[in-house]
């Protein structure tokens, strides 16, 4: 990584830092709004995009066989814990790293460049993945206001930035841009091109996978908007605890004062 | 004859529906789960229409679910406002409102696989059974915990679904809480709403 870059990481950082509070444990399930109207507006944008593009490719995508489905995701999945490596180490989860980088070599290798899974049936746990987002909650950071992106969808100021930061630690980002990681690959064949095939098959992978929950939430919310925000940020919150039983996460407070009654 | 036909099938028809209202569940929560489960999946592979599906899981959710308690959490404090009549109207809207969702995601599923893993005393009142949704060939597994309020041990009572870490309880209380705050917390506006997705 250059120094430039280096600069940029940590201003981004300290940006969020500034800006953010400690009240993460107060209101982790809850954001203010950056600009609600502009973001409903892009919700609906993002749903009939869903509906023209994604959701058909996705399907199409389900439709074949399911031994290349598990391989294609495995494969993504084995690429993907690279940047969950990275942000082990950022949060001081050597244990974490540990088994993410364990995952990595017997996946890689025995796995065959990732395609298979033996690191799980040898004893390394398939754990949720990481990203930079992440790695600023747990250092404390707020979550900043809510709002949606064109084509990425639901996210905070935490978590854009968080996506900014994912392209400085994500070691398939480098091997695929930047002249540094061309030394290593030794050659070109690895061209940008491949980061974007990756992520894309990563989109529709996890689309493929909710057809159904997803249309379950669109015909029974009453209001999409909020249940998706609301669903967006317990994810996170949930995602940033690394709690291994969710219902701990869940707050009893709220019911108090119904049980009181 | 006429009338002794009509009795009997009265007495029938009277007998079939406290049967399946007395169904006595366990109050241990783990079978009571599991007992709920099993109730729910012979009502999903049964070859009745999705209309009889949907009556017969409400039954089952109306002995099972705290659903007055649910809408009460899922008003938020707004229901101290709210005067006697609108708070009847309320209930009675939201029970419409919550069957018909609850109903809806559940007849989505045909021949779900549902693996009762373990029980966890959260605190006096509540117990957390988790559950697994088996994996299939189009759908990844996901985890689904079940809150069951445990106030009163010999009746147990579903509070909360937590899906993969996130409530539903929760994402509902947000959900009314956006519909009132975007309608200057006008509870008619939410009204509206709910008789909206009850009719629709």
């Amino acid at each position: 990584m250059s120094s430039e870059r280096i600069k940029i990481a940590v201003y981004i950082v300290a940006l969020v830092l500034a800006f953010s509070s400690n009240t993460f444990a107060a209101e982790k399930y809850s954001a203010n709004e950056c600009f609600e109207k502009f973001s409903r507006g892009t919700l609906k944008f993002n749903q009939a995009l869903d509906k023209a593009i994604f959701k058909p490719v996705a399907k199409g995508y389900r439709a074949l066989p399911v031994p290349i489905r598990t391989g294609s995701s495995n494969f993504i999945e084995n690429l993907r814990s690279l940047l969950t490596f990275s942000n082990n180490i950022l949060q001081g989860d050597l244990k974490g790293a540990g088994n993410t980088a364990g995952r990595f070599t017997i996946n890689t290798t025995v796995g065959i460049l990732g395609i298979f899974d033996p690191a799980s049936k040898m004893g390394f746990e398939k754990k949720s993945r990481e990203d930079f987002g992440q790695t600023l909650g747990v250092w404390g950071a707020d979550s900043g206001c809510y709002f949606v992106l064109p084509v990425l969808g639901p996210t905070t100021a935490r978590d854009t930035l968080g996506l900014v930061g994912n392209v400085f630690i994500d070691p398939v980002y480098h091997l695929t841009h930047g002249s540094e990681t061309d030394l290593v690959v030794g050659n070109e064949n690895v061209g940008e091109h491949n980061y974007y095939i990756y992520k894309g098959t990563d989109a529709v992978d996890f689309r493929s996978k909710n057809i159904e929950s997803i249309d379950s939430l669109e015909k029974n919310s009453i209001d999409f908007y909020a249940s998706v925000k609301s669903l967006y940020l317990q994810n996170r919150a949930q995602k940033i605890s690394n709690s291994p039983i969710a219902s701990k996460s869940q707050d009893d407070s709220d019911w108090e004062e119904i049980d009181n009654q | 004859m006429k009338r002794i036909f009509a009795s009997f099938l009265l007495v029938c028809l009277v007998s079939f529906s406290l049967q399946i209202k007395s169904f006595a569940y366990s109050t241990d929560p783990e079978k009571f789960i599991t007992e709920i489960i099993d109730q729910a999946k012979l009502i999903l592979n049964s070859g009745v229409s999705k209309e009889d599906k949907a009556k017969k899981l409400s039954v089952i959710a109306l002995e099972t679910v705290d659903v007055k308690g649910i809408g009460y959490y899922s008003l938020g404090k707004k229901r101290k406002e709210l005067t006697p009549d609108q708070l009847k109207k309320y209930e009675s809207l939201f029970e419409k409102y919550f069957l018909k969702s609850f109903t809806s995601r559940l007849t989505d599923y045909s021949d779900p696989k549902i693996a009762v893993l373990s029980a966890e005393i959260a605190s006096e009142k509540y117990t957390i059974v988790k559950t697994m949704l088996l994996k299939t060939d189009k759908k990844p597994e996901v985890k689904i915990d079940w809150r069951v309020y445990t106030k009163d041990p010999n009746k147990p009572l579903i509070r909360d679904l937590i899906v993969e870490g996130l409530s539903l309880a929760r994402t509902q209380k947000e959900e009314f809480a956006s519909i009132l705050s975007t309608n200057d917390n006008e509870l008619n506006a939410l009204f509206n709403k709910l008789e909206e997705f009850v009719n629709k």
